[in-house]
């Protein structure tokens, strides 16, 4: 069974300016839509990951996961639980409690006033469990030493700091954790040993992670299953194999060519054409169809569903 | 041999503090030859932007240089008074930055800013510049040059605006560019425009260009050469194919194998132990020392051999040999 569906989710963002300003201006409300009607499942134990550029939606479904941001329209659906609709409080309770984030930038998460202990500690105080020793174990199992606890945040370098906001996520024993490019801000050597340790914890523990990076390498690497995000809709979905070696939906297979390849020296491929449109006001149909060398009329004024191709889920009309 | 554009001979760089004296270049030696891109790599506090900021004299005090020598051109330029060095900023060496608004104004249309810059270098007259400036904006693709040339920084998206300061950059026609993490704050698709219009213009033109970088894609893709730094030392320096398919500094192969990307298919990636020691704190002997598989005696005690002009590729005692990388 799925560890977590997503259904028809959607989240809009109200960016008008002031009404009074919209009054004397004559403008109209401006709405956002930075999610638009995204469904998947992940299963348990394995890795889920959302790729896409800047602005696609991606940290907006993670906060919609874990409860942070509420849905527009749509469910997030875990271990059954509608988080958004169940009365149930103490149903509601159990289930948050089986969810952590890590973010991306390891020096703002962490207050830079309360000692690691403290700080790993804090999910479990919170709900008032026993936390006596707790962080001087998961120092460990994160790879610091049991002395680290009495120090404080800025005492350690950002592989150091995200390895801390590891163990804190950890201390709660959630089932998923929800992980915001964890990575992006750490040099590369320091981002193998992140995800090394990320992989052995999963394994240790049997978690479930929500994956969320613009790096298309880190995600090949990490993930059982891989969604591409454009203008906050879900355009493609599948295995890492069947996305890297047959991408099938024309924005996928821009991004794989423009991603920049170790092996490809001094290569001059054409560079994608055009820019990511205004989220606003998207272009009708497909999003995609302003860039995309495939488009037809039929591309701009119907919105392709997500639909089976193979060995994927991809939305576009004429995919195959 | 012809004189290379760029050329850098044990170039070091001080901070000196009340704990001591920082040095975050250290003897490092490397030329741009024309229409040559030079990718510089390495973790965050290598000293790739110090170096890069020390050519353009672009220092900020207390930090200055301390040894080693600079010549653009054969003309030493390293000990230039500040308005020699600004004049030679923009007409000899163009500039792009990560965060383009460092390099633009604000308050100035784009047209305006890209004729005062050649006006100021190039011997023509006003009108003539205007007509260079929209010629230049449509070479970088910005579409509309004709009435975009009119508009401000802030009207331009994020990618667009790198490709305003790449105009400006180029518009004098310097011999030398330097681009410090250009496409750093750009998303994959952005990125792969401003690397391919970077290196079509500078072929075009010969331009010798820096390109600092910690990625190493865009070193594959763009770089004619690459210089590995690590803790303010050049730790490898050669051809990229050669570096980057068969390093032979042990940090230089360590890099490789923790980039996802070289391991495609591989449960875990290569680790490299520890991290990049502080400036404060730099161990005796090899920098490297404490994080190297390959360390002996001699590597605790004494400096590792450095990359002299040309000579050698990697500054190591003991380096990969070819069969081991593989
Ligand atoms: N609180 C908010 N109010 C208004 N708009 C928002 C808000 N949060 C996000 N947005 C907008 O929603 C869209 C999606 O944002 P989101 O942060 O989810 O993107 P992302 O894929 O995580 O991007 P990045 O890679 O830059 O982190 C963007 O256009 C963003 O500007
Ligand atoms: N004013 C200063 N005082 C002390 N140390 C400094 C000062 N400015 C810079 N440094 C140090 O100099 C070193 C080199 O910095 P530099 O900016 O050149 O690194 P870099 O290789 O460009 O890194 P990045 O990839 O993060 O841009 C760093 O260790 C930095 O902490
Ligand atoms: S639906 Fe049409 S515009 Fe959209 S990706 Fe497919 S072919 Fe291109
Ligand atoms: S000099 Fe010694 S410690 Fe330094 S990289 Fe070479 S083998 Fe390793
Ligand atoms: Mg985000
Ligand atoms: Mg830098």
């Amino acid at each position: 069974m799925s560890l977590v569906s997503i259904r028809s989710l959607t989240r809009i963002f109200d960016v008008s300016k002031p009404w009074l300003n919209r009054l004397i201006e004559r403008k109209p409300k401006a709405l956002l839509t930075a999610v638009s009607d995204v469904s998947f499942e992940i299963e348990e134990k394995t890795v889920y990951a959302l790729v896409g550029e800047s602005g696609s939606g991606k940290s907006t479904i993670g906060k919609m996961l874990v409860g942070l941001l509420g849905p527009s329209s749509g469910a997030v659906e875990i271990r059954g639980v509608d988080l958004a609709r169940e009365t149930d409080a103490q149903k509601v309770d159990d289930v948050r409690a089986d969810i952590q984030m890590i973010f991306q930038d390891p020096f703002a998460s962490l207050n830079p006033r309360w000692r690691v202990r403290d700080i790993i500690a804090e999910p479990v105080a919170a709900r008032g469990g026993e936390t006596g020793g707790l962080a001087e174990k998961l120092l460990e199992q994160v790879g610091l030493s049991a002395r680290d606890a009495g120090k404080f945040p800025h005492e350690f370098s950002g592989g150091q700091r995200q390895r801390i906001c590891i163990a804190r996520a950890l201390a709660s024993e959630p089932k998923l954790i929800v992980c915001d490019e964890p990575t992006s801000a750490l040099d590369v050597s320091v981002q193998a040993q992140v995800l090394n340790l990320m992989s052995d914890l999963k394994d240790e523990f049997g978690l479930t992670y929500l994956f969320i990076s613009h790096d298309l390498t880190v995600v090949q690497h990490m993930a059982d299953r891989i969604g591409v995000l454009y203008l906050g809709r879900l355009v493609e979905e599948a295995s890492p194999d069947a996305l890297f070696d047959d991408p099938k939906h024309p924005y996928t297979q821009m991004l794989l060519a423009a991603a920049p390849q170790l092996g490809a020296f001094g290569r001059d491929v054409p560079p994608p054409t055009g820019e990511i449109p205004d989220p606003i006001n998207p272009p009708p149909g497909c999003a995609y169809n302003p860039r995309c060398p495939l488009a037809t009329d039929l591309c701009r004024t119907e919105r392709p569903e997500l639909r089976e191709v193979r060995d994927a889920r991809v939305a576009c009309h004429f995919a195959e | 041999m012809t004189t290379p554009i760029l050329s850098i001979r044990d170039l070091t760089v001080d901070i000196p503090t009340r704990h001591g004296i920082l040095r975050p270049v250290s003897g490092v030696s490397y030329d741009i030859a024309a229409g040559e891109i030079l990718g510089v790599v390495g973790e965050s506090g290598a000293g790739k932007s110090m170096a890069g900021n020390a050519v353009i004299g672009l220092l900020n005090p207390p930090a200055h240089i301390s040894a080693g020598e600079i010549h653009l051109n054969g003309k030493r330029i390293d000990h230039l008074q500040r308005d020699q060095m600004r004049r030679l900023r923009g007409k000899e060496i163009g500039m792009v930055f990560q965060d383009p608004l460092t390099s633009l104004n604000p308050l100035l249309k784009i047209g305006d800013q890209l004729t005062e810059t050649m006006l100021a270098h190039l011997d023509i007259t006003a009108q003539e510049a205007r007509k260079r400036a929209i010629a230049a904006l449509e070479e970088v693709g910005i579409p509309g040059a004709a009435e975009r040339v009119d508009s401000y920084p802030h009207e331009f998206s994020g990618g667009m605006r790198q490709r305003v300061v790449i105009a400006l950059a180029l518009c004098a026609e310097p011999s030398l560019v330097i681009a410090d993490e250009p496409t750093t704050a750009l998303d994959v698709s952005v990125q792969a425009q401003i690397i391919a219009l970077l290196k079509k213009l500078c072929r075009e033109r010969g331009t010798a260009v820096m390109l600092i970088t910690h990625d190493m894609g865009v070193i594959a893709e763009a770089a004619d050469r690459v210089a590995v730094m690590y803790a303010g030392k050049l730790v490898e320096l050669g051809p990229v194919r050669d570096v980057l398919t068969t390093p032979l500094h042990p940090y230089t192969d360590g890099l490789m194998g923790s980039t996802p990307l070289a391991s495609r298919g591989k449960d875990r990636l290569h680790q490299i132990p520890g991290a990049m020691p502080r400036l404060d704190a730099l161990p005796q002997g090899c920098a490297f020392h404490p994080r190297c598989p390959k360390a002996q005696d001699q590597c605790r005690h004494d400096p590792a051999p450095r990359i002299e002009d040309g000579a050698g590729r990697a500054a190591c005692f003991f380096p990969l040999a070819r069969e081991e990388v593989a």
